[in-house]
């Protein structure tokens, strides 16, 4: 990792900083400090290779500075589990004393470290999902440039509704909060507009065969899923083996058919429509370099890991631009970042609403095969989706967070 | 019912596949006594090994052969330098076999890195059989298939050939064998080499199912265990009816109770355990 | 004499930590090292003594820390909310034994993973009382006597504190006639039956003694993350305490210690260097396995003996001793 510090030289340059008397002047020719928090070990490195290899790329183009100063970037290894967060966010701050947190990536690693960073007052951009984060039970300092687990969901409801013109569904889903949370934004919005959730499904994470959820579903007119991780190769394989992909159309979240997946995808999944928040056939100027940048470097097409640790890292170089380069007042800091808004990202446009989380674009794509390659294309794009969607900010958080129980089902 | 007929027929599949993973595990644990926790990484270095190959232009029953090769060797080497000097010490057996188990996870993510990789079903196995109500996918049912060949095999191996009445014996007593002049040593490598070589074969029969992705040795670990614990500790026909076993309380479980999922193949378990600790089919307390 | 020198100054060590180590952050690693410790010290009751092998003390450790956890959270103070965890550990610790204790070798283990991934399937699935996934925030850490333990060097104290309580008490445990009497169940299970001991009942206590402090651990655990998810009891984590007390030593006292100390500073500290360290911590394993089969203690005491001895000429002695390697 050519772009990672040396940590024994950081080390002494700390050291060093800290003991002589000149101390004050040297910190501000030092270089503004990025935490990644990641995964690089265990069955979530997927996902955390990717976001390390999106933040990289960001700071190789910009030459490793952002606003005039110096950037390092430091990333830490979470093992995918919450007190591995934990510690490793500890790392970061305590000793690393880093300006910025991006990451963590799952929504457990957040939640067990959300008190602490606000304790901290270090500014934190994840792409963990967990809705609350920005509702409920917000943090100040956090901002969210991807998405909330259901804001892609709304968008998919109505279009499910409206356009594929869907009137019975049945959903499956991994059997955890990201899953319920998913699903409940597609329910509501796709009942409210006509439609009907006639089942839902909840698998375990580790389901090594879905069939005897798979042999539940008949007489309906199209199967939601919203999995993660290898789990969708696993489901759409199985799903078409049994059959069900000629009878039911599949829709799914922004995991299940994320572009990084194209490659490990075979033939199952052509056909799926989804809709996320980034896609990579998305034609701006910042995105096309973005995706250049990804295939030339690590010969991937990224996908909505890489491509939320690249923008996170755009929205600290304009909030970096706003306060002058300065780091030292961690309120001025963050109400830059809130303050963030860009036009040419590879998401589009897009700003940040008042909890902190995103205002942007959601792409429904199509996946196809095009000359021998699996992509998704942009069938339509919904602009400027809030994590409320249309419904009033005050009755919605009103409403209990999206749960395995609600909305319920109507029988 | 159809829902019930498709249940029942891909409890039987799901047990041809949990026989190819639990049969290896099932083999050494009978011979050796050896709690072989590297068998669930053993079925995903075969399993990736065999998208490798695959990748060589290999046919999936080349590739599956081409992979057991590769895992018999590596089950030698791990044998021939690590388990041999440790006979009789569980702990130390503990303590190696989970080891190698995270070097190996690592191992695999640093070579094929952390995306999941799909296997295609061979190209005559496509599709589905009608089945009275309902259509089943063909490569599930040649899994069966082969499963049954694997076990006829064994079965053979151990009760018709030379080489099997001695790990018969190495199993009934491997002391009193030593004294007879079986090289009960040799034999160890042997099974080992065969345990990891069926984990491999299976690893690749499982990939048009499964898939191929890190943490695929963790899914399947617990899975080989419980088979073989069921069935009875170093009783092949124990582990060949583990499986079904388990294949239906899979399959029902998840349909019938989706509120116990998490639980439904560990709550039987621990019941028949602790009525029957030598499991369903075991002779003795283990 | 020697003893007592070595004893003065590894306490001193462990009571200065906080102004050796320099930064907080190492701090906190050190707090987290004598977490586990308890856990791995409490494990190696069984594992050790008893030569029962658990794959579910996760599950122990997670419904102490779960117990206090949904207490605190639900507004209880920390004292009673403790104490109540403590008496949960206690119930489940006894439920754990009668249902464990059918069976010994690798049906003991079976049935104690099959128990640890039911809590962990439970803590998963019961939304209502656990949280799921989401886990369970806790609001602040405990004050015992008003002093507030929100810092990392308060908090090594209290650790500290906790832990010499268990290393005593397992050092007073060990001496005792009742840990005589677990290592004659261990060792010869049928002539103590035969001598008239109920080796049933023996195992059963000493289930509840490795419990208790799997628990107190646990406890600890909730103070130090104020957080609380599946994740706690999950296999991975039954797994990695068993390596603990294998890798450092099983049935010694310092072993499950130095077991601990190894997989924390891997998994947290050697992590930020190394980016295969996952790697590493299976190669240490394995190479402990090869060159000290005994564990890294009893493996270094050892080492040290024969080494002392080959400066006096008397190494052929020793390496006839090697053999055995049992430095209980």
């Amino acid at each position: 990792m050519a772009w990672t510090v040396d940590r024994r030289k950081f080390l002494w340059g700390t050291a060093l900083a800290t003991a002589l008397p000149w101390a004050p002047a040297l910190a501000q020719s030092q270089p503004v400090r990025i935490g990644l928090l990641t995964v690089k070990t265990g069955p979530l490195a997927q996902g955390g290779i990717q976001m390390e290899q999106g933040i990289t790329v960001f700071l190789k183009q910009k030459n490793n500075t952002l606003a005039g100063r110096k950037v390092e970037l430091i990333s830490a290894d979470t093992g995918g589990n919450p007190a591995g967060a934990k510690t490793k966010a500890q790392e970061l701050i305590e000793r690393d004393h880093v300006d910025f947190i991006v990451g963590p990536l799952a929504a457990f690693e957040l939640l067990a470290i959300t008190d602490y960073i606000q304790q901290a007052k270090v500014p934190m951009l994840s792409l963990a999902a967990a809705d609350d984060m920005t509702q409920r039970k917000p943090n100040a300092y956090f901002v969210r440039a991807s998405a909330t687990s259901s804001q892609c969901c709304h968008p998919l409801g109505d279009y499910a509704a409206k356009e594929m013109k869907l009137k019975r569904v049945a959903t499956i889903n991994e059997d955890f909060a990201f899953g319920y949370e998913q699903v409940g934004g597609f329910q509501r919005v796709f009942e409210d507009e006509g439609g009907r959730i006639v089942k839902k499904l909840w698998t375990p994470i580790a389901t090594p065969d879905y069939t005897p959820y798979l042999a539940q579903i008949s007489d309906v007119d199209g199967v939601w899923n919203g999995f993660a991780g290898s789990n969708p190769i696993k489901f759409n394989q199985q799903y078409a083996e049994l059959g069900l992909k000629s009878k039911y159309p599949v829709i799914g979240g922004w995991t299940a058919y994320d572009d990084a997946l194209l490659k490990s995808f075979g033939d199952d999944a052509v056909g799926a429509i989804s809709a996320a928040w980034y896609s990579s056939d998305l034609d701006t100027p910042s995105n096309k370099r973005f995706v250049a940048d990804m295939v030339r470097e690590y010969g991937n097409i990224p996908g909505g890991y890489a491509a939320g640790c690249y923008i996170n890292g755009m929205c600290i170089e304009a909030a970096l631009g706003k306060t002058g380069g300065k780091t030292d007042d961690k309120a001025k800091l963050i109400e830059a970042l809130r303050a963030v808004s860009l036009t040419d990202t590879p998401r589009g446009a897009f700003h940040f609403d008042h909890l902190g989380n995103v205002v942007g674009n959601v792409f429904i794509r199509r996946l196809e095969r095009k000359g021998g390659k699996l992509v998704n294309t942009i069938v339509k794009t919904y602009p400027n989706v809030s994590q409320f969607w249309t419904y009033d900010e005050k009755q919605y958080l009103a409403q209990p967070v999206y749960s395995r129980d609600y909305p319920p089902l109507k029988s | 019912m159809s829902l019930w007929l498709l249940l029942a027929v891909n409890s039987v599949t799901l047990g041809g596949l949990l026989f190819l993973l639990s049969a290896g595990f099932s083999l050494i644990f009978g011979l050796m006594r050896i709690p072989n926790l590297t068998h669930g990484s053993f079925f995903m270095l075969g399993a990736y090994l065999g998208t490798s190959f695959l990748a060589l232009g290999l046919n999936l029953w080349l590739a599956a052969l081409a992979s057991a090769a590769a895992m018999a060797m590596i089950g030698g080497g791990i044998e021939r330098l690590l388990l041999r000097r440790l006979a009789g010490q569980e702990l130390a057996q503990v303590l190696v076999t989970l080891g190698l188990s995270f070097m190996i996870a690592d191992l695999c993510l640093m070579e094929w890195g952390g995306d999941p990789i799909s296997v295609d079903t061979p190209a005559g196995l496509r599709g589905a059989v009608p089945i009275l109500s309902i259509v089943f996918p063909t490569y599930r049912l040649v899994i069966v298939i082969i499963a049954v060949v694997v076990a006829a095999a064994l079965w053979v191996m151990l009760d018709r050939t030379r080489l099997g009445a001695m790990i018969r014996a190495g199993v009934d007593d491997a002391p009193m064998a030593r004294i007879t002049g079986i090289r009960v040593s040799r034999l160890f490598t042997i099974v080992f080499c065969l345990g990891a070589a069926l984990a491999g074969f299976a690893g690749v029969m499982g990939g048009p199912i499964l898939s191929v992705y890190p943490g695929l040795d963790a899914d399947m670990l617990p899975l080989a265990l419980i088979v073989v614990i069921l069935g009875g500790t170093g009783s092949l026909p124990g582990a060949l009816l583990g499986s079904f076993i388990i294949g239906f309380l899979y399959n029902f479980g998840q349909a019938l109770f989706p509120e116990l999922a998490y639980i439904i193949l560990f709550l039987p378990m621990l019941l028949i355990l602790v009525v029957r600790p030598q499991g369903l089919f075991g002779r003795h307390a283990p | 004499m020697r003893k007592a020198i070595v004893l003065v100054l590894a306490l001193l060590a462990l009571a200065t930590v906080p102004y050796w180590i320099g930064n907080g952050y190492y701090v906190n690693i050190a707090s987290q090292i004598l977490i586990w410790a308890i856990l791995a010290l409490g494990l190696n009751v069984l594992v050790g003594h008893a030569g029962l092998v658990s794959l579910g003390h996760a599950g122990l450790f997670g419904v102490a820390a779960y117990a206090a956890a949904w207490l605190v959270a639900g507004g209880w103070g920390h004292l009673p909310a403790a104490l109540v965890a403590l008496a949960m550990i206690i119930a489940t610790s006894a439920v754990f034994a009668v249902l464990a204790l059918r069976a010994t070798g690798i049906g003991f283990l079976m049935i104690t993973l099959a128990l640890g991934q039911i809590l962990w399937g439970v803590a998963y699935r019961w939304i209502g009382l656990t949280g799921g996934d989401n886990g369970i925030n806790v609001p602040s850490r405990p004050a015992p006597f008003g002093i507030s333990l929100t810092f990392s060097t308060p908090f090594y104290y209290f650790t500290l504190a906790v832990f010499l309580l268990a290393v005593v008490a397992m050092a007073v445990f060990v001496r005792s006639p009742f840990g005589a009497s677990l290592k004659g169940t261990r060792d010869q299970p049928r002539r103590m039956t035969a001598l008239g001991y109920n080796v049933w009942l023996i195992r059963f206590l000493a289930f509840l003694f490795s419990g208790f402090w799997s628990g107190v651990a646990g406890l600890l655990f909730c103070y130090y993350n104020q957080f609380v998810s599946p994740n706690v009891l999950a296999l991975g984590s039954s797994a990695e305490a068993l390596l603990m007390v294998i890798s450092g030593g099983s049935g010694t006292l310092l072993g499950p210690i130095a077991g601990a100390a190894l997989v924390v500073v891997m998994k947290n500290v050697a992590s930020a260097y190394i980016e295969r360290w996952n790697f590493l911590l299976g190669a240490i394993f394995v190479a402990i396995v090869i060159f000290m089969p005994e564990g890294l203690v009893p493996g270094t005491v050892r080492l040290w003996r024969w080494a002392w001895s080959g400066l006096r000429g008397g190494r052929a002695a020793a390496l006839l001793r090697a053999g055995d390697g049992t430095v209980r």
